[in-house]
């Protein structure tokens, strides 16, 4: 696959800062109090997207695979770290986290590789070891925050399905599946509803860069069933890593529900 | 004795539940009575590993219970809880579920008869039972493991009288059908009186009194 090109400059972003300005409008209009932070988020995703723009450029202009994979490590740190503030319930949940991204990202471009569907070049893999990465952390945080509430919410019957000699693992089983679905849901129904109800980014980039329709959507299926395979596999492992630190080793659970 | 806890002591949140416990539980119809608070709840989850003493010894027939594999001991040593602790699906899905992990097949007719339960039950909803009705499925689950002895926590608590009779009622059948052991947990001290044999009495965490019923809690 090659890509098409177009030039965007900067006079063509400063431009579409008058539609910042209808955001800011209306919140200060119907007193939203966002205007403080449009601003910041204007100039943070300005000054994050030009800077990882300098860094993809100097990968690309690198071809070393090296760089990319110390990128997508990167990427791994700062998505489980992220994924943790939202999962505060779950104890020592960074090292599943950790796995959990490392693991999707390796086994998902492996096997996209593998397949010949991408070539192993930055070129490929950057891009979709961004959007891998960034939709596994969204599933994984959105999981584990899930398995906090739903352990917190059903301490009694967790405990009652120990009472009767079950392992944590059984006791834990009717949680952890209704995280995981949990963790995965949003993308599967956006890839029903996709093409239908809104356009996916990756082909309304193609088609703007003026590739055929035909591929633009092709690239946009294999990416979103990539994402799919993903999501599936960060939320299962920091889900399969996360619970057990709910129990101790004589399945019990460690926060004892109120009597 | 069937259980001797020596000088158990055990905490939640840095705060001390039972202190020094020393306590003897007989076979047979025992219970823990105390007012709200007073650690029996957390007593009898001790009985069967569910919680382990920061310090002290838990012994069962004169072995430590760290000394057994907790899952073997909690079939053998089964704990009915406080509701609501039933798992989603049928009656007769539940009951399968604790005979399964036990390794038996159950004869769900009878367990559900032992509970006080006719056998129409089998495929109700486990969500859309009355508490009392709960309560008697829950027990209903626990016997499918066939266990030796029965921790019941607060049985009754919830129900209203009539429910509480019927429950008490099936309870005692159940101790003459069934060779088995109970514990039970309440604040009622007439319950006590009515339901069993030997007791320990708690209160704030320590005991205040303990020995037969008939010494202990006069009528």
């Amino acid at each position: 696959m090659t890509g098409p090109s177009i030039q965007v400059s900067l006079g063509d972003v400063a431009a579409t800062l008058a539609l910042v300005a209808v955001a800011v409008a209306v919140s200060f209009w119907r007193r939203a109090d966002l205007e403080q932070d449009i601003g910041i988020a204007v100039v943070r995703s300005f000054i994050q997207l030009t800077a990882i723009g300098y860094v993809i450029n100097f990968i690309f202009d690198q071809d070393s695979l090296w760089f990319v994979v110390a990128l997508i490590a990167v990427m791994v740190v700062f998505g489980a770290l992220q994924a943790r503030a939202r999962a505060k319930q779950v104890p020592n949940a960074l090292g599943p986290l950790l796995l959990a991204l490392a693991l999707a990202a390796a086994a998902t471009l492996g096997l996209v590789v593998a397949l010949g569907v991408f070539k192993p070049e930055p070129r490929y893999l950057v891009p979709v070891g961004g959007m891998v990465v960034g939709n596994s952390m969204t599933a994984a945080a959105v999981a584990l925050n899930r398995l906090g509430d739903e352990v917190t919410r059903h301490a009694r019957e967790i405990e009652a399905t120990l009472a009767l000699g079950a392992t944590s693992t059984q006791a834990a089983a009717p949680i952890v599946r209704r995280s995981l679905r949990s963790g995965m849901i949003t993308l599967v129904d956006s890839t029903k509803t996709t093409g239908l109800v809104f356009f996916p980014g990756t082909m309304v980039g193609m088609l703007l860069a003026g590739a055929d329709p035909t591929d633009a959507v092709r690239l946009q299926l294999i990416l979103l069933y990539t994402l799919l395979g993903s999501v599936a596999l960060a939320g299962l492992i920091a889900i399969t890593l996360a619970y057990r630190n709910f129990f101790t080793p004589a399945h019990q659970l460690r926060e004892q529900p109120e009597p | 004795m069937l259980f001797d806890l020596e000088r158990v002591t055990i905490e939640r949140d840095s705060k001390v539940v039972l202190q020094e416990v020393t306590a003897s539980l007989p076979k047979g119809a025992s219970c823990v009575a105390g007012p709200s608070g007073s650690g029996k709840s957390t007593l009898l989850r001790l009985l069967n590993r569910l919680a382990d003493p920061v310090a002290g010894t838990v012994r069962y027939e004169g072995a430590d219970v760290r000394e057994r594999d907790p899952l073997e001991l909690r079939r053998e040593v089964c704990l009915v809880p406080q509701l609501p602790a039933l798992l989603e699906g049928t009656v007769e899905e539940n009951v399968r579920f604790a005979a399964e992990l036990a390794g038996r097949e159950p004869d769900v007719g009878r367990l559900l008869d032992l509970a006080g339960l006719d056998s129409s039950f089998a495929a109700r909803d486990s969500g859309k039972l009355s508490v009392g009705e709960q309560q008697r499925a829950m027990l209903a689950r626990a016997l499918a493991l066939e266990p030796r002895v029965l921790l019941l926590d607060e049985p009754t608590s919830a129900l209203d009288e009539d429910a509480r009779g019927a429950v008490e009622a099936t309870l005692l059948d159940l101790r003459r059908r069934v060779r088995i052991s109970t514990v039970l947990v309440t604040h009622d001290l007439d319950q006590a009186r009515r339901m069993s044999d030997w007791v320990v009495r708690l209160d704030e965490g320590r005991v205040v009194a303990q020995g037969r019923v008939k010494e202990q809690l006069p009528a």
